[in-house]
């Protein structure tokens, strides 16, 4: 993940030598489409496989496409996408294992959810008189309608949990754990103490040298043995955490390039001011230091969204792992491409929304609003 | 410092306990004491709960197991393996299968994230819109979706008898992807050292012809001599051996082809996916890399007329790759380690072997070990070969 989020694109090439010229649309296309014989002739050889790829889209997805049905045999009988399959299965496939009866409350629980992340993403509500509060309210409501056994709704273990809800869960679960263990991390890196150095370097390396997947097992299959006989985590809570740890040490390394890249100067005035080390750290260093490295920052927690599905693996019910048993069904099994593109939409959503507030931040800092 | 300044030192106050207590070299020593017995005593507290309770649930410790038989067998394997091998024997078959899929997927990215690389700058319109394209949707569906993806694909293909055919020289069916293979022969052992006595006479070659360039300012155009050694070597082996030019094609026969060399479906769809994935954030590596050299470098060079091909060659390669080499190494890495997603479409890598092993033998701490270890050996080894590298193209400060 070492390369810029969703970069901006390349200037066309005439734009690079005038920035500032205004082309009619005709010296548009000559400057860029039509500069050379080569030029044309790569131009036409695209548009072909453009127009080629689209019109089978269009007569795949559109023309040919079954939209709605209940009927598997109807889809069968069609040349084109089986968009039914999502219409049918798109309970088991958004909320996996979820008693069928008590789906609404995963869908207030997403409507909670997405709001407070809003809110506390918008810079009016950046205060901590608001935020502390809605926090509160909101993973406790949160609490209550996933769990249930109070109020007359019924007990749901974690273990049936599942689908989109587990997949937001596992992803804010891992930046909200995995941040401030990242900065704890980074800030041990580069620690004036040779010790936290050096435990801080081998976690570090240690940890981004092996895959997510091993770091999984340790916590599903070894972590329960560091603990002493009768006491029991949550194999819900285990695996976040895995995620969390194995998250911050990739953001560390991040923020250490943000630390680095702080004068020394800071240091020495903050220094000749009599500040302590935590205060220099939180009001003079880290301030600055995270919004350096906020690009690469947003890139890994995009990347740790992505990451969640890994827990296919070990055997909880993401919207991947809910989609793939779905999948298994005989009746509707043909029809998985259009299943899987629905996934790859919902993650490419988020994922775009994520990168497109990233963009917005930045702005934000070069304006000098943050 | 004692010379500069000697009145201090000589006038030095007798220092209380509470200066001890207040200096900083003296709270530093005290924090990493204490943090390092902290770590001590953890680790110890952990080590004797995992003891404990591995006693308590009598499972056995210790590598051991390595030893046993294994009774399982692999479905793909480089190195003879049967039931009756050992477990640690099985975990090399699984470590060499990581390796070749990750090879194989590391050249595949390389190619097309290069390709797309290029695209993304080129001053074609619609090429770097297809390309912009391409990697912001690769880059942004979790790759183990795109790995379940392609396996679905592959295990939905026709069976052999109704495969699709690709013009003439193989098959893509449900069995994987069967193609042409020359028919195995003496000579190619004998080809193969030839391609790498010829690689290493080139760079010896070329580097005397560098030499020489130093030493006298006169220009040897090594490409052809380089390019006939490196390809004309293995030639002359081939002849030499009488040129054996027989090929064995896949024909379909009963319910299976029969002939040439079949890649297993899984290896193709895990080298897909892991490769397409990473081919993304290859392509935005190229794009930087490309970047990196300032226009007015190339006019520059163009304009004390440089051949297009010298531009390339010591103008813009050794500024790009510059960039482009240490964030590339991380993504190799970075593939190797997405090769272990292998588990989830059941090719026999090392962790699902590892996992196999751990479920069999129950004992999770040492399985799982092993396999954390030899990825760390493996991304450390690649690290460092690509550091070497790294230093062959980085700047040379005088």
């Amino acid at each position: 993940m070492s390369s810029v989020p969703s970069s901006p694109l390349a200037a066309p090439a005439a734009a690079a030598y005038d920035p500032d010229a205004r082309l009619s649309a005709l010296a548009w296309l000559r400057a860029n489409l039509f500069s050379s014989v080569w030029q044309s002739l790569l131009t036409l050889a695209v548009a072909f496989v453009l127009i080629r790829f689209f019109w089978f889209v269009l007569d795949w997805g559109v023309v040919n496409a079954v939209f709605y049905t209940t009927d598997p045999d109807v889809c069968r009988a069609a040349t084109g996408a089986c968009w039914a399959v999502i219409a049918e299965k798109h309970r088991p496939m958004l909320f996996g294992l979820y008693p069928y009866d008590e789906h609404w409350r995963l869908v207030l629980m997403m409507a909670i959810y997405l709001g407070t992340v809003v809110l506390s993403l918008w810079p009016r509500c950046w205060n901590l008189r608001f935020l502390v509060p809605l926090w509160i309210v909101s993973s406790l409501s949160i609490g209550v309608l996933m769990f249930g056994g109070v109020l007359g709704l019924r007990y749901v273990p974690t273990s049936e949990w599942g689908g989109l809800p587990l997949t937001m869960l596992l992803f804010t679960g891992t930046v909200l754990i995995g941040m401030p263990v990242a900065v704890l991390l980074a800030l041990g890196r580069r620690a004036p103490l040779p010790v936290a150095r050096g435990v801080s370097v081998v976690f570090i390396e240690a940890l981004r040298g092996v895959p997510l997947i091993t770091i999984l097992f340790v916590a599903v299959n070894v972590f329960p043995l560091f603990l002493p006989a009768g006491v029991e985590v949550n194999k819900l809570l285990r695996i976040t955490v895995g995620i969390a740890i194995f998250f911050a040490c990739y953001q560390a390394e991040v923020i250490r390039g943000g630390l680095q890249a702080i004068p020394r100067g800071q240091y020495e005035a903050a220094a000749s001011l009599s500040l302590s080390y935590w205060q220099t750290t939180r009001r003079i260093i880290l301030p600055q230091a995270l919004r350096i490295s906020l690009p690469a920052i947003t890139n890994h927690i995009i990347a740790a969204m992505k990451n969640t599905s890994f827990v296919i693996i070990i055997g909880l019910f993401d919207i991947l792992t809910a989609t793939t048993a779905v999948m298994q069904d005989p009746l509707w099994r043909k029809f998985y491409i259009e299943a899987y593109l629905f996934v790859a939409a919902v993650y490419l959503f988020f994922g775009y929304a994520l990168s497109l507030y990233a963009r917005q931040v930045e702005k934000w800092i070069a304006s000098g609003r943050i | 410092m004692t010379d500069a300044n000697p009145g201090l030192r000589g006038k030095r106050p007798r220092r209380s306990p509470k200066d001890i207590l207040y200096s900083e070299s003296f709270r530093t020593a005290v924090y990493q004491i204490a943090l390092a017995a902290a770590v001590a005593l953890l680790g110890f507290y952990l080590y004797q709960n995992v003891v404990e309770n591995l006693a308590r649930q009598n499972i056995a410790t210790g590598f051991g197991f390595l030893e046993q038989v294994s009774q399982f067998e692999i479905g793909e394997t480089l190195i003879a393996y049967s039931a009756r091998d050992t477990y640690g024997r099985a975990l090399a078959v699984g470590l060499m299968n990581t390796l070749s899929v990750s090879a194989a997927g590391i050249v595949v990215a390389t190619v097309i994230g290069f390709s797309v690389g290029i695209a993304r700058v080129s001053s074609n319109w619609l090429l770097q819109r297809l390309a912009t394209a391409y990697v912001e949707i690769v880059r942004n569906i979790p790759v183990i979706l795109q790995v379940i993806f392609w396996a679905a694909v592959i295990r939905n293909l026709p069976a052999p008898r109704q495969a699709v055919e690709l013009w003439g020289l193989g098959f893509l069916s449900n069995r994987g992807l069967t193609f042409a293979m020359p028919s195995a022969h003496a000579a190619h052992l004998w080809m193969l050292a030839a391609l790498g006595a010829g690689i290493a006479l080139a760079i010896l070659a070329s580097h005397k012809a560098k030499r020489h360039r130093e030493a006298t300012g006169r220009y040897i155009d090594m490409l052809w001599p380089c390019v006939g050694l490196i390809v004309g070597l293995p030639l002359l082996v081939w002849l030499g051996f009488g040129a054996p030019h027989e090929i064995s094609f896949p024909e379909r026969r009963g319910f299976n082809f029969a002939g040439g060399a079949t890649i297993s479906p899984e290896f193709v769809a895990l080298m897909t996916g892991i490769s397409l994935y990473s081919s993304g954030f290859i392509a935005e590596i190229v794009r930087a890399g490309i970047q990196a050299t300032p226009r007015g470098q190339v006019e520059a060079a163009r304009s004390i007329a440089l051949r297009p091909r010298f531009i390339l060659r010591y103008v813009v390669l050794p500024q790009a790759l510059r960039v482009i080499v240490p964030p590339l190494t991380s993504q190799y890495v970075s593939l190797i380690k997405n090769s272990s997603i292998a588990v989830v479409i059941g090719y026999p890598d090392l962790v699902n072997i590892g996992n196999t092993v751990m479920n069999q033998t129950g004992q999770a701490v040492e399985a799982i070990a092993v396999m954390m270890l030899v990825y760390l050996i493996v991304s450390l080894a690649t690290s460092l070969l690509m550091n070497l590298y790294n230093r062959l193209v980085a700047i040379k400060e005088r």
